[in-house]
């Protein structure tokens, strides 16, 4: 697929050429080009195009950019690489198709990695995300010893074999950016590809909110309120999972509140990274709140098995 | 005889797996084909990053016919028993059975199988759909529409494609024919993913191996390794650089690439100021790069990094070094940035007061700091066993204990035990657990501790093994004794001990460690007084005292068998009370010296039969004298020996008492004469019983005081 793009959205100039061009390689291919989740995650396979729609027996080719948000990353944007709150392109193919690193190679040359000038390396990466309850094998994707993407093939979500199973890339925005603009510093990025008084860096975009959300992260956050919440988003992940739960009454074994529940067990989660960031959580307790908020990602995606997009059956 | 191609491409296999995995295929393809009655010349396992092939030469063409009877049962037996029979050898009817007759038995079924030999494709197209459905990764997984279904083929990463051809080196080679999970067997692979992307036609191995080089893959790892070698060489000789070589790297990065490229990148020259350990490791663990030093530095790095590409770039691999070099720079501002913040001090300090006054610690010094907050942060050693900061109390207490024991000046040993263990506070050490030890060596230098102070940081943990050095400052002495000690006595408290090949904490290492330090520093520790001192500090485990000695004495023995000392001696002088290791080898070494002489050969002959005599008269209750009467010794042989006896253990008990067991043996050799003499003239079995049983307490008597020095009976010949 070559589009004639003017320089000022090329990836090497833009940032949201990048972005652009992405979407287009990925539209191209099939895939749905669907919106950021509006709520805070930590990544991209928290969305739940990613998370409840790998499970299940149905075809799902998406592609979106999610805004991803680690608390405890901030670095009171003082730091050139590391950000609390940053952008990843997550592309989600179910099944795999059999030529996904192909594919994936495709999508860099789409934004101007030559393969015969860059050294592109699929190095052994397992990912495992302990909160979710999902594990898959593949690679960390390497372009001149830099980490640019994820490269995996779940295996488990939710605490549930995938039947069949997804690939999933994720490309982590800045870093490639930085890469393919030659740029040092992530706030140096220029964001619309223009020049001159017309030129909007990332720093421009996101500086000042880097360092108002650093300081909120680690020194203000309500943590009194946040355990509330914490306990709020489980009781009511819990809450609307039972109420949508299939009747022995009904015709259609089937759950309807999956999505509303799904969102308070996201709400949980970041929750607890908030918490993480404050520095109240102790190290024995961590594992207890990953473990419950793990429980309510299994039991969604339990619940989403019995739903339509979860491939019931009429 | 026709050879045997198999190939099984797949996406990128991780590094540390093909190796094994490739062993694992010939291993398993070979077993099966001689299991199926074939035979083969040679064969051998190649790999790269995304196949694994093997190369079988010389297979038979087919197995054997095979004949066998089976037998049945009687012709007479009951129609329940001949179906059986029929089932079991696979015959329809009883009509295709023989009838055999036997004088005895009568006549009885006999059927006649004859299994022709298979054709080796047939065999082949057989066994490696099973190996690969089979094959033991550490880690498998499923992809694509079958797995949709349960059961669907998994492999260590997406199997691509498989190339399986058969053939004698004369005709055209076949490809057999197999088919697994929709994967078919064919004669067609690829080369470098990006150098050479169209399908390659093989026929056999030995076109197949220069298609792929054609085709940008090296297939040999061993000559990866080679190629990255003598290029990283090269190349750092070329700048006037050495190679820091590094053979689990090497071994790595061979499996990273199919066709290798060695490019050398660069950093900030300031990065130097960082260890260079910390530097090897950074660049090692983040990016699979070597470093390099000046030509002719013993240790100091360069600022040159060896790595190695995938591709011969179109530009020489410039952007390639670049871009390498970008990531390195951000790597090791990360470390510069942990081994400056390890040098300043903690944002806590005012909670660490209580720690650092329990410690005595100088809250001024980073290590301190560190040490502090340790303690403060109540960091578990084991559940059972309590906090770091209370282990660190322990060996601190028990190093000053053995401080004049090993000639340390206490004052330092505890210091030395205080900061032991404070760089596991570190931000370096978080970041590469390996370094514990050497970079508390450094902080504390650099924070102007003592040398001997410093070194015992990195020395308490040694020796790590048979072959590691064993530290000889006395303070790393005292540190590294009292820190194994107490992990052992601490372990035996709770009943946490190795077993069979199990042994999670390293136990016998640590014992061990206990072993050389003190044999090949020549120090004296009575282990049963340190045991109790050290049992005290757990609830439980003074009743152990004794089973651990005997986990030391078995460690012991190792040692000594290891270094060539004979089995039977060590046996000979240990007794379960044995607490002093090196009095112990001592007598090893003395009783050894002795039994290499004519007369110490024959004093063992001697008193042997004098024990065994006892034993048999004292086994039939005959009566043996409580002591030897002088009045009733009548012979002149018993006459002397009862005086050389006398004298014989006078001299060897005191020379046991000065710790002289060289002096002792001698003393004991002089027996030999009188003992001698003794079985050729004088008849123990007197008619007497007064007699007999004064003879017997006098052989009662070589008995004990050979028994002063080493239990002979137990020494062989």
């Amino acid at each position: 697929m070559t589009i004639d793009i003017p320089a000022h959205m090329h990836p090497s100039r833009s940032f949201q050429g990048l972005i652009l061009t992405l979407h287009n390689y990925w539209a191209d291919y099939g895939c749905l080009i669907l919106q950021p989740y509006d709520m805070e995650v930590g990544a991209g396979t928290f969305h739940p195009a990613t998370t409840l729609r790998a499970l299940g027996p149905l075809r799902w080719n998406a592609a979106y950019v999610q805004p991803s948000r680690r608390p405890k990353d901030g670095r009171y944007g003082e730091n050139p690489n590391r950000l609390q709150h940053y952008y990843q392109y997550q592309v989600i193919l179910k099944p795999n198709p059999p030529n996904l690193q192909e594919l994936y190679l495709g999508s860099l040359e789409a934004i101007g990695v030559d393969p015969l000038l860059h050294d592109i390396r699929f190095v052994e990466d397992d990912w495992e995300s302990p909160t979710l309850g999902a594990w898959g094998l593949g690679w960390e994707c390497w372009c001149d010893g830099m980490e640019v993407s994820q490269f995996t093939y779940f295996q488990q979500v939710c605490g549930i074999e995938c039947a069949p199973v997804a690939g999933e890339l994720t490309y982590g925005l800045e870093r490639l950016a930085m890469y393919v603009q030659g740029v040092d510093n992530v706030y140096d990025l220029n964001f619309n590809g223009r020049e001159g008084a017309e030129k909007v860096t990332y720093g421009d975009v996101f500086l000042q909110a880097e360092q108002e959300y650093s300081r909120h992260n680690f020194e203000f956050a309500n943590t009194s309120m946040l355990l509330r919440h914490f306990e709020d988003a489980e009781t009511e992940c819990k809450a609307l999972l039972d109420a949508g739960t299939p009747k022995p009454s009904d015709n259609l074994a089937m759950h309807r509140l999956v999505f509303p529940a799904y969102d308070q067990c996201i709400k949980a989660s970041h929750v607890f990274n908030l918490l993480d960031a404050r520095g109240v959580i102790s190290v024995t307790e961590r594992q207890s709140y990953i473990l419950r908020v793990r429980n309510l990602a299994k039991a969604c995606g339990e619940a989403f098995l019995k739903t339509r997009a979860g491939g019931l059956a009429a | 005889m026709p050879d045997l191609l198999l190939e099984l491409r797949s996406e990128e296999i991780p590094a540390r797996m093909q190796r094994k995995a490739a062993g694992d295929l010939r291993k398993m393809l070979t077993d099966g084909l001689v299991e199926a009655g074939l035979t083969y010349e040679a064969a051998r396992e190649y790999w790269t990053p995304r196949r694994l092939t093997l190369d079988i030469r010389g297979l038979t063409a087919r197995s054997k016919d095979i004949r066998e009877e089976i037998k049945g049962p009687s012709t007479t037996a009951p129609d329940q028993a001949v179906q059986g029979f029929l089932r079991k050898a696979g015959l329809s009817s009883i009509a295709d059975a023989h009838v055999h007759s036997d004088p005895k038995k009568g006549d009885f079924y006999v059927a006649h199988i004859s299994k022709p030999g298979r054709a080796a494709e047939e065999i082949i197209a057989e066994l490696v759909p099973g190996i690969i459905k089979n094959f033991p990764w550490p880690k498998s997984m499923r992809w694509g529409p079958a797995s949709a279904k349960p059961g669907s083929l998994r492999w260590v990463r997406p199997l691509q494609s498989i190339v399986c051809t058969f053939g004698p080196e004369t005709e055209e080679p076949v490809v057999v024919d197999f088919d697994i999970d929709g994967i078919r067997s064919g004669n067609v692979t690829y080369g470098h993913r990006f150098h050479a992307p169209d399908p390659i036609t093989v026929r056999r191995f030995d076109d197949y191996v220069t298609k792929l080089e054609a085709a940008k893959v090296v297939l040999d790892a061993d000559r990866r390794k080679e190629i990255i070698l003598a290029d990283a060489r090269n190349i750092a000789f070329a700048n006037g650089l050495d190679l820091v070589e590094d053979e689990g790297l090497l071994e790595e990065v061979s499996g990273l690439v199919e066709w290798p490229v060695v490019l050398m990148g660069e950093f900030e020259r300031d990065f130097l100021a960082i260890p260079g350990e910390v530097i090897r490791l950074t660049i090692r663990a983040n990016q699979k790069c070597f470093v390099t030093r000046p030509q002719a530095a013993a240790e100091d790095l360069s600022n040159r990094f060896i790595l190695t590409a995938n591709i011969e770039a179109k530009d020489g691999g410039r952007e390639i070094a670049y871009g390498n070099g970008k990531v390195v720079r951000s790597r090791l501002s990360d470390a510069l940035y942990f081994w400056k913040t390890d040098q300043s001090d903690l944002p806590d300090l005012d909670q660490l007061q209580a720690s650092a006054a329990k410690f005595n610690l100088d809250m001024k010094k980073p290590l301190d700091q560190r040490m502090a907050r340790l303690d403060h942060l109540n960091v578990t050693f084991h559940a059972k066993l309590g906090t770091q900061g209370a282990r660190v109390e322990r060996i601190r207490r028990l190093a000053e204990e053995l401080a004049p024991v090993v000639g340390a000046e206490p004052a330092l040993v505890a210091r030395a035990a205080v900061l032991a263990k404070a760089d596991l506070q570190t931000e370096v050490v978080g970041e590469f657990p390996e370094l514990q030890g050497a970079m508390g060596r450094k902080y504390a230098l650099l924070q102007g501790e003592h040398p001997s102070v410093a070194a015992a940081a990195e020395e308490h943990y040694k020796p790590q093994g048979p072959s590691d050095r064993v530290p000889t400052d006395p303070v790393s002495v005292a540190v590294a004794l009292a820190d194994k000690l107490d992990t052992l006595t601490g372990f035996w408290a709770i009943d946490e001990k190795p077993t069979g090949s199990k042994d999670p904490f390293a136990l016998r290492r640590a014992a061990l460690g206990v072993v050389r330090i003190l044999i090949e520093n020549r120090i004296r520790l009575a282990l049963t007084s340190v045991f109790a001192k050290a049992f005290a500090n757990f609830t439980g485990g003074a009743d152990q005292a004794s089973d651990l000695l005997a986990f030391f004495h078995d460690r012991l023995k190792v040692y000594l068998r290891d270094q060539g000392a004979r089995h039977d001696l060590i046996d000979a002088v240990i007794t379960p009370q044995s607490d002093d290791l090196l009095q112990i080898v001592r007598r090893v070494e003395a009783l050894g010296s002795l039994l290499d002489t004519d007369g110490g050969k024959n004093l063992l002959a001697g008193t042997k039969r004098a024990a065994n005599i006892l034993a048999a008269e004292e086994k039939k209750k005959t009566l043996v004298a409580e002591s030897v009467e002088p009045a009733l010794l009548r012979e002149e042989a018993e006459k002397k020996l009862f005086a050389a006896v006398n004298q014989a253990e006078k001299e060897a008990g005191q020379a046991i008492q000065n710790e002289d067991f060289s002096a002792a043996m001698l003393a004991l050799s002089v027996l030999r004469e009188p003992v001698d003499s003794f079985f050729e003239g004088v008849l123990v079995n007197d008619e007497d019983q007064a007699v007999r049983a004064n003879r017997l307490a006098l052989l009662a008597r070589i008995r004990a005081a050979t028994d002063q020095v080493a239990d002979f009976s137990k020494i062989v010949g």
